[in-house]
């Protein structure tokens, strides 16, 4: 197999072995950081000169593949230094199997990303699932257990559902002159002999399998539970990467449909699910008094903003594939410093959180300017993402969707901007005393800070190897 | 293609009616693990010439071994350990969930009769067992109140998934062995039963207590 690919997933796993052996808490988040610059070379490398696909076809990096990948490795590495800061101030808490499972999942979502086969697809989507529940019980209290819990049984039921799609998509490739493959070139390759009933209930299943592990309606019940509990960290790399990797897993899918000639059905499917997203997230968003789970209904929103994307088709596709990338490097930058205000507080109750920006000086206004991002507003980056959905839309002549897709947008923006300004602005509570030991500081602050300035320029200046990656991952289920 | 292998797929179903019956845990737990050694019988009986033998017997055993033995066992252990929460209370009656158990079962007959399978020579109860067991481990899922409950409401509906995988064994055998790697969550979630014995923070495992976070 190639060298790139194998450090992509490999590395990672010797690493999560070497972190579980490993005795000193201390040295452990070392091999975190370790694993994610091997894992951003390996990126770059396989970037720069794509490697032939290997096992007979089973791994292949697509730009598709390559985009998540890009993601997924530059989320990761901003949150491998933060974790430095972080798992120090945590001493309280052992840190192996968070070190360990952070590793094994970056080795899963990887795997994910270079999975031409749909059955391997499926059996690395399981393992980012069991190896992130331990870590969403990171802090071991009721709390924590309970989210641990909802996200394991609301998981494994999509992840369950997703198997017996695969199961049905095998089977409508195997009636006369069929491929019987599960490979995704071969069913597009032989497209016209698969069955299109079974291509019809197989879509249903694994968009409500992957569906689930996307977080998108009505299969999100996991997510705020998950991404409230949840270390800031995790539910940066949760909702920035493992959400990523679902979304190519829905990619594939369409993919075969589009072949298929199904791809009408499977449009208005992901258009249904993806403005009920943004709907369900709306109505949740507003006065929602905990800003972590406030986060959370922020990326249902964006996940439906995603699946309308791929739902609409034509110029649209273009703009969720660079969503995609803005929407997991944004909420990077949210959840680490939520992270950062709730650890300073001691809450993440809105009413006891106020003037975070007194507080907590680099945190409090990157949380701000990161609201202002992810919202749509220019010159950050998803503004023109956004933009480039909705233009997609109106030029394909879906008024309507553009027109709901737009009154989400602002009610979100309202509802959510009138909860975080009170989080920012203003006095801290009076009698709370910062603990010098969870302030600001350059380990926990400068990541996020450093994320956000990356939001920021990818907003005023597009780079062309990127905007050419991201036109070819979405000439693959681009349609027209 | 004979009929007597009808047996085995009706008593699959049963095994569903059992479990969706039984009011106390253990018996669910018996009832699921019936069902496993069921599951581990089934693809020796649908074995055509063109399965290898090797797959076939490697099926068979995984079945057996996980479904019909491993995890039962450690859910039967995790439910003796626990001095709490040995009797199933479901948001939904035993009637009532039977009776939209069996009517499920009845619907999923009825939708079977009409998709033509791309794969002739399969036994015409397969998928009507696979439906109905899938509808009976979701119904189970949402109705149990109790975290053992979903447990069992898990492992049914992932026996059904894999009665459904069977139809692929002669032409994709190693697909449908990787299945059984669902078998892993089964796993798992025994041992977030055993922690949440150890945390206990909660007086019952209801998971009407699990419920502080919400909107």
């Amino acid at each position: 197999m190639d060298r790139a690919v194998l450090l992509l997933v490999a590395a990672p796993l010797v690493l999560a072995a070497l972190a579980f052996a490993m005795p000193s808490g201390r040295v452990r988040p070392r091999v975190l950081l370790a694993g994610a610059l091997v894992h951003a070379v390996a990126t770059g490398w396989a970037w720069a000169s794509p490697p032939p696909p290997a096992l007979g076809g089973w791994v292949a990096i697509d730009p598709a593949g390559q985009l998540v990948l890009v993601v997924v490795s530059t989320l990761f590495l901003v949150c491998a230094v933060y974790a430095q800061g972080y798992l120090a101030r945590r001493q309280d808490r052992d840190n192996r199997s968070f070190v360990g499972g952070l590793l094994v999942l970056l080795a899963a979502v990887s795997a994910v990303a270079v999975a031409q086969h749909l059955g391997l697809l499926w059996v690395a989507i399981e393992l980012t699932t069991l190896s992130t529940a331990p870590l969403i019980y990171f802090n071991h209290n009721e709390r924590s257990l309970e989210a641990a819990w909802k996200y394991l049984v609301v998981c494994s039921v999509g992840i369950a559902l997703a198997l017996l799609g695969t199961f049905l998509l095998a089977l409508a490739s195997a009636g006369p002159g069929g491929p019987r493959s599960l490979l995704v070139a071969d069913l597009v390759t032989a497209a016209p002999s698969l069955s299109r009933t079974w291509v019809r209930f197989a879509f249903v299943c694994l968009v409500a399998g992957y569906g689930t592990k996307m977080g998108l309606a009505p299969f999100h019940a996991w997510k705020p539970d998950a991404y409230g509990e949840a270390p800031g960290l995790l539910g940066a790399l949760l909702a920035g990467g493992v959400t990523s990797v679902a979304f190519l897993a829905i990619v594939r899918v369409l993919q075969v449909c589009l072949a298929v000639g199904e791809v009408a059905f499977a449009r208005r499917a992901l258009s249904a699910i993806g403005l009920l997203s943004i709907g369900l997230a709306a109505v949740f968003l507003v006065r929602q008094r905990d800003f972590k789970r406030m986060l959370a209904y922020s990326s249902v929103e964006h996940m439906g903003i995603l699946a309308l994307g791929l739902g609409i088709g034509g110029a649209a596709t273009t703009g969720a594939f660079l969503h995609l990338v803005y929407n997991g490097l944004t909420k990077g930058v949210l959840f680490l410093t939520a992270g950062n205000i709730h650890r300073a507080f001691g809450t993440k109750q809105v009413e006891h959180v106020r003037g975070a920006a007194r507080l907590l000086p680099a945190s409090g206004p990157v949380f701000l300017l990161a609201f202002l991002a992810i919202t749509g507003s220019p010159p950050f980056a998803p503004f023109f993402s956004e933009f480039a959905i909705l233009s997609g839309a109106v030029q394909a002549g879906a008024y309507g969707r553009a027109a709901a897709f737009l009154i989400g947008l602002a009610v979100i923006f309202v509802g959510m901007g009138a909860t975080i300004l009170g989080l920012v602005q203003g006095a801290p509570p009076e009698g709370l005393k910062l603990d010098p030991a969870m302030g600001d500081s350059r380990l926990t602050a400068g990541p996020p800070l450093a994320l956000l300035a990356l939001v920021l320029a990818l907003g005023l200046w597009l780079p062309s190897p990127l905007s050419t990656l991201v036109g070819e991952a979405a000439a693959l289920v681009r349609g027209e | 293609m004979t009929r007597w292998n009808d047996i085995f797929f009706i008593l699959v179903l049963v095994a569903d009616l059992f479990v969706l019956a039984s009011s106390r845990l253990r018996a669910g737990i018996r009832a699921v693990a019936t069902q496993g050694c069921l599951l581990g019988i089934l693809p020796v009986v649908l074995a055509s010439d063109a399965t290898e033998i090797r797959h076939v017997a490697l099926l068979a055993l995984g079945a057996l071994a996980l479904k019909g033995v491993a995890i039962p066992w450690l859910l039967a252990r995790a439910t003796r350990e626990s001095p709490v929460g040995r009797e199933a209370a479901p948001l939904l009656g035993f009637v009532p969930s039977l009776v939209l158990g069996a009517f499920g079962i009845v619907a999923a007959v009825w939708l079977a009769t009409d998709l033509p399978l791309p794969v002739p020579g399969m036994p015409r109860l397969l998928v009507p067992t696979a439906l109905g067991t899938i509808w009976t481990g979701l119904l189970l899922l949402v109705s149990r109140r109790k975290a053992f409950g979903q447990v069992l409401g898990f492992l049914v509906l992932e026996n059904g998934v894999f009665v459904f995988g069977l139809l692929l064994s002669d032409f994709m055998p190693v697909m449908v062995e990787v299945g059984v790697l669902l078998d892993l969550f089964a796993a798992v979630f025994v041992m977030a039963l055993v922690m949440f014995d150890i945390q206990r923070a909660f007086s019952s495992l209801d998971t009407d207590k699990l419920s502080s976070l919400r909107d």
